[in-house]
């Protein structure tokens, strides 16, 4: 393929894309539920496993096989709809969208068209401290595709493959796409909306446990719709639709470039093209892939081997109580919880963090100390590595057992930071890596007296000032108590120490 | 001919259970039979003796120990090839299913199983069931027993061929607009057609899944009424299927063959005759109702003026679902697949055409092309969105139609069997056969065809078909028993006696 010769996209700077245009961003989440069993059939609804066993008849399409829908799948469905206050359908049905595709055993994917789910809601997002309303225009089930490998060829594209090869293990692996209204009046800020919109909606899709969400694993995938129009005029651009963007940062970066690349090409007196394109993570560009216009026509028509799903009002209600806390309030109180500062919460939010603080401090660690970990340590290494802080590797869990560590007295907070590195190069748990590297701090009060003893032989001056009473000259003797234990005490115990010599 | 043969199932069991057969000695006549006549009827596309025999075995074992898997233990049955049989091939008539044997059964093959009978083989039918008189089946045409130059219906003509020509006692066909009962009709046998969802659909290669229905093919309506037993009833893998109980269809045969309809009211339907209706078809209905009437029914005339839209409906809906239905086949997974000539290293797209275009027949062709278009965007509303506001129309009128009578009658068909090759080139000619059985099956309720006599003109078997509200499938049992029991006292025997002795070569 082209792809090293391919030309750069011309883009704007983004103030003046800003200048003379409105962005209108539109996003569709697909989120892959993690029912037991696959949507329309009883195969296991698992991740990887050897090619083409999860299957049976039904979901690989053989002639005569027939869909039965997974209640459970309908039931996560009604959960996510109310928790993005969508209206549910009191009855509604599949349809049939048609096209070819050899990983499509039917070669149609049974989804809903017309009648979705659940449908009209909305979700607050937050962005630097605002509150911005997304409209929900639906959320519908529909079921997985298989997956092609194409072997060969220098791209792993369909081009150029010699041969592809089909996995049907996800075919009929139950999804919900959650589709919002055009997002307009966004201005600047639509990068980090699309961003802020697919972080709280993994939040929330986490909350409700209906999925793993891991967008690295494709449980979670988000298509950002981009238009721009003239600035003012109220209406809408032709789009595109950027798919496999499988980050939150990529989500905003995909939007950035979009808008940059759009406004080039109408800045230049062409027009967009309305197509799919793809997200690049590693080079940070979008590019061309199949061209979408009216003449795709998927023959949509109700799926007449299934009866139309019919949720009981009383049904519904039973689910809106099993609800998780609404993300937003449940923000609130926390903070309260935690005793936060506004600027502390907002940066905890806008850092990608407030969940996994959460869950940190879940695991029992005080909340001041998992916000510094995950706000300094972990977000510096995030941004280091150009991953999300989620991506980073490093759980709750053990931010917790990293931050017990440091309050058992094993290590202080400069040899948790080796820790974190210890955890990032994959060397095991916190306890492994502080006996591995020998950073436990040293205890032995002979070891800790005979090098405060030493220090202030080495130093007399030093000394002498702090016999005079300047205590605020124990922290050159300290220092160099601490260079000569390699960092391993205990600076406390050591003033402490050299106080009681001295003072 | 092993006389056993011309026993109905019914018989059969009796003799099965007073030990003067066995299974086994059953089974192996039918195969026997298969061998001497079927090369002249071409009923069958697969024959599987072994495995029949192996069944019949197990039956008469079952029987010595003193047990019985169902009332039809050890009678063997032919089967449709549009089921789905683990093991066995299943072609559904086309080029592009040749060689391929299900991994599963459909449900109501996996019930004939848990019921003890033998599976003979698989029956003939148009490709993908679209047809009226078997021609458009990719292995030849299946030739009816009373004229071997004659169709034997369609898209069933296989399943009642071998029923008729005594090559198997029972057989199972499908009804997407008149499958069963119309080649029931034009081969003097028996045909039911079930409620819509009263019997599994799972395992049936679906030509419109809004119409199909698997039921019962037999020479008499008690032995429709036994098998019926076996395979209808609720499946959870169909969600289309109606989950509550059947009634009681073979105690309703029973009841009729007293021959009293005292109380019942049967509907003429006045749009189903008229030109273009066979006088001898006319006559022998006619006859049949009188009957009725001297069994104590009341008469009454019903009109249902939106049938005359029930065929242009019916070839809106059924090709939209089966256009969609057929996508499946792209020789990826199974069946057929065709390299396109002169392309070096073809793509999936070039040889999911090329196989497409090599292994579907011209009927099959035509109707994808209609369902296509009939569902293409700008069109949807006019075609499909159309054919559903008539099909609900369709569906009052039978709801009104009820309101006076307890059963519909029309005949089964506007004519008696044509020549093979007649209607060939004329599909008009052909989707007109269908015009008395494609309203029951958009409305989705039960019917059955009987045999009604030999027209005058040509001598060949008419039938008179009884429909029923839905989920009343023990009235079409009830009635259509009552009439088989006048008709046969008046005939002295049943219709398939007048039949042509049919011997092939030994």
């Amino acid at each position: 393929m082209a792809t090293s010769t391919r030309q750069a996209d011309a883009l704007v700077d983004f103030d003046a894309v800003l200048a003379s245009y409105d962005p209108a961003l539109g996003l569709e989440v697909h989120v892959e539920l993690n029912t037991n069993t696959k949507m329309f059939c009883g195969c296991p609804a698992v991740f990887g496993g050897e090619p083409n066993t999860q299957v049976c008849p039904t979901c690989l399409g053989l002639p005569g096989a027939m869909p039965v829908v997974n209640r459970k799948a309908v039931e996560s469905a009604i959960r996510i709809g109310l928790a993005l206050n969508c209206d549910i359908a009191e009855w509604c049905r599949f349809a049939r969208k048609n096209y070819f595709y050899p990983d499509m055993p039917k070669n149609f994917q049974t989804s809903q068209y017309d009648e979705p789910i659940a449908f009209d809601g909305w979700m607050d997002v937050e962005v630097g401290g605002e509150t911005v309303r997304v409209e929900i225009e639906r959320a519908h089930m529909e079921e997985d595709t298989g997956k092609s490998l194409h072997v060969g060829g220098a791209t792993g594209r369909i081009h150029g493959a010699d041969y592809s090869l089909v996995d049907y293990n996800r075919a009929g692996i139950p999804l919900i796409e959650i589709v919002t209204r055009p997002i307009v009046g966004a201005g600047a800020k639509a990068p980090e909306i699309a961003r802020a919109y697919v972080a709280q909606l993994r939040d929330l899709i986490v909350a409700l446990a209906v999925s793993e969400a891991r967008m690295d694993q494709g449980n979670l995938r988000a298509d950002v719709n981009l238009s721009l129009a003239p600035k003012g005029s109220g209406v809408l651009g032709t789009r595109t639709e950027t798919k496999n963007v499988n980050s939150f940062r990529s989500v905003e970066r995909a939007v950035r470039y979009e808008m940059q690349r759009h406004a080039a090409i109408l800045d230049g007196g062409g027009s967009i093209l309305q197509e799919t394109r793809h997200w690049h993570e590693d080079t940070g560009v979008t590019t061309s892939g199949r061209e979408k216009s009216d003449a795709d026509d998927y023959r949509y028509f109700p799926e007449p081997d299934l009866v139309p799903v019919a949720p009981s009002r009383d049904w519904v209600d039973e689910l809106r109580g099993t609800l998780p806390e609404n993300p937003t309030v449940k923000r609130t109180r926390l903070q309260a919880e935690w005793g936060f500062t506004d600027l502390e919460m907002r940066d905890t939010v806008g850092a990608g963090a407030f969940g996994l603080v959460e869950e940190t401090v879940a695991a029992g660690c005080a909340p001041q100390a998992a916000r510094k970990w995950w706000l300094t340590e972990l977000a510096r290494r995030a941004n280091e590595s150009g991953v999300d802080i989620a991506d980073l590797g490093v759980s709750p869990a053990t931010v917790a057992e990293v931050q017990a560590l440091v309050e058992a007295g094993t290590i202080n907070d400069k040899l948790a930071r080796q820790v974190f590195d210890g955890l990032l190069a994959g060397e095991g748990t916190p306890a492994e890596i502080v006996a591995a590297r020998g950073l436990e701090m040293v205890s032995d009060e002979g070891a800790l007296g005979a090098a405060v003893d030493k220090a202030i032989a080495d130093n007399p001056d030093v000394a002498q000032k702090i016999r005079d009473g300047k205590v605020a000259a124990a922290g050159a003797l300290i220092g160099a108590v601490m260079k000569e234990m390699r960092g391993q005490a205990d600076a406390g115990r050591v003033r402490e120490l050299v106080l009681e010599r001295l003072g | 001919m092993d006389a056993i043969l011309r026993s109905t199932a019914a018989e059969m069991v009796a003799a099965l259970a007073d030990g003067t057969t066995t299974s086994v000695a059953l089974t192996q006549a039918h195969l026997d039979r298969i061998a001497e006549v079927d090369g002249a009827v071409h009923a069958f596309l697969h024959v599987d003796a072994e495995g029949a025999l192996a069944q019949a075995a197990a039956a008469d074992e079952r029987r010595a120990s003193g047990a019985t898997a169902s009332p039809l233990d050890g009678v063997p049955i032919a089967v449709k090839d549009v089921l789905a049989t683990e093991g066995l091939p299943t072609t559904c008539g086309s080029k592009i299913l040749e060689g391929w044997v299900p991994p599963y059964d459909a449900t109501v093959v996996a019930r004939l199983r848990a019921a003890g009978l033998p599976i003979l083989g698989k029956t003939n039918m148009d490709e993908f069931a679209m047809g009226s008189s078997t021609e458009h089946s990719a292995y030849g045409p299946t030739h009816n027993p009373w004229d071997l130059d004659r169709i034997p219906g369609g898209s069933g003509g296989g399943s009642a061929a071998a029923v008729a020509s005594f090559e198997a006692p029972l057989a199972l066909g499908t009804d997407t607009g008149g499958s069963i009962r119309q080649p029931g009709a034009v081969t003097g046998t028996v045909g039911v057609k079930p409620t819509y969802g009263g019997v599994s659909r799972y395992g049936l290669v679906a030509l419109a899944n809004s119409l199909d229905q698997v039921g019962p093919v037999t020479r008499t309506v008690l032995d429709s009424a036994l098998l019926h037993e076996v395979i209808g009833g609720h499946d959870p893998r169909d969600s289309t299927s109606a989950d509550v109980p059947l009634p009681d269809l073979v105690g309703a045969a029973r009841q009729g063959a007293d021959g009293d309809l005292s109380g019942v009211r049967v509907g003429v339907i006045s749009e189903l005759s008229g030109d273009g209706w066979q006088p001898g078809v006319m006559a022998r209905f006619q006859e049949s109702v009188d009957l009725m009437v001297s069994m104590g029914a009341e008469v009454v005339e019903v009109s249902c003026p939106t049938f005359v839209h029930a065929l242009a409906t019916y070839y809106l809906i059924l090709p939209a679902e089966a256009s969609s239905n057929l996508a499946k086949f792209d020789a990826m997974r199974y069946g057929l697949r065709v390299l396109p000539e002169g392309i070096d290293s073809p793509s999936a797209e070039e040889v999911m055409r090329a196989t497409r275009d090599a292994g579907f027949g011209d009927e099959v062709k035509r109707r994808i092309i209609l369902g296509t278009y009939a569902l293409s965007s700008g069109y949807y509303d006019a075609y499909y969105g159309q054919a559903q506001k008539v099909r609900t129309l369709i569906s009052r009128d039978f709801d009104a139609a009820f309101e006076k009578a307890d059963v519909l009658l029309s005949p089964t068909a506007p004519t008696t069997a044509f020549k093979l090759g007649e209607k060939l080139d004329d599909p008009l000619a052909m989707y007109l056969n269908d015009l008395a059985t494609i309203p029951a099956n958009l409305a989705g309720v039960p019917g059955i065809s009987v045999p009604s006599g030999l027209a005058d003109e040509d001598g060949l078997p008419a039938g008179l078909q009884v429909l029923a509200p839905a989920l009343a499938d023990d009235r079409v049992y009830r009635v259509g028993a009552a009439l088989e029991a006048a008709l046969l006292d008046r005939w002295g025997g049943p219709l398939l006696d007048k039949a042509p002795v049919l011997e092939g070569p030994r």
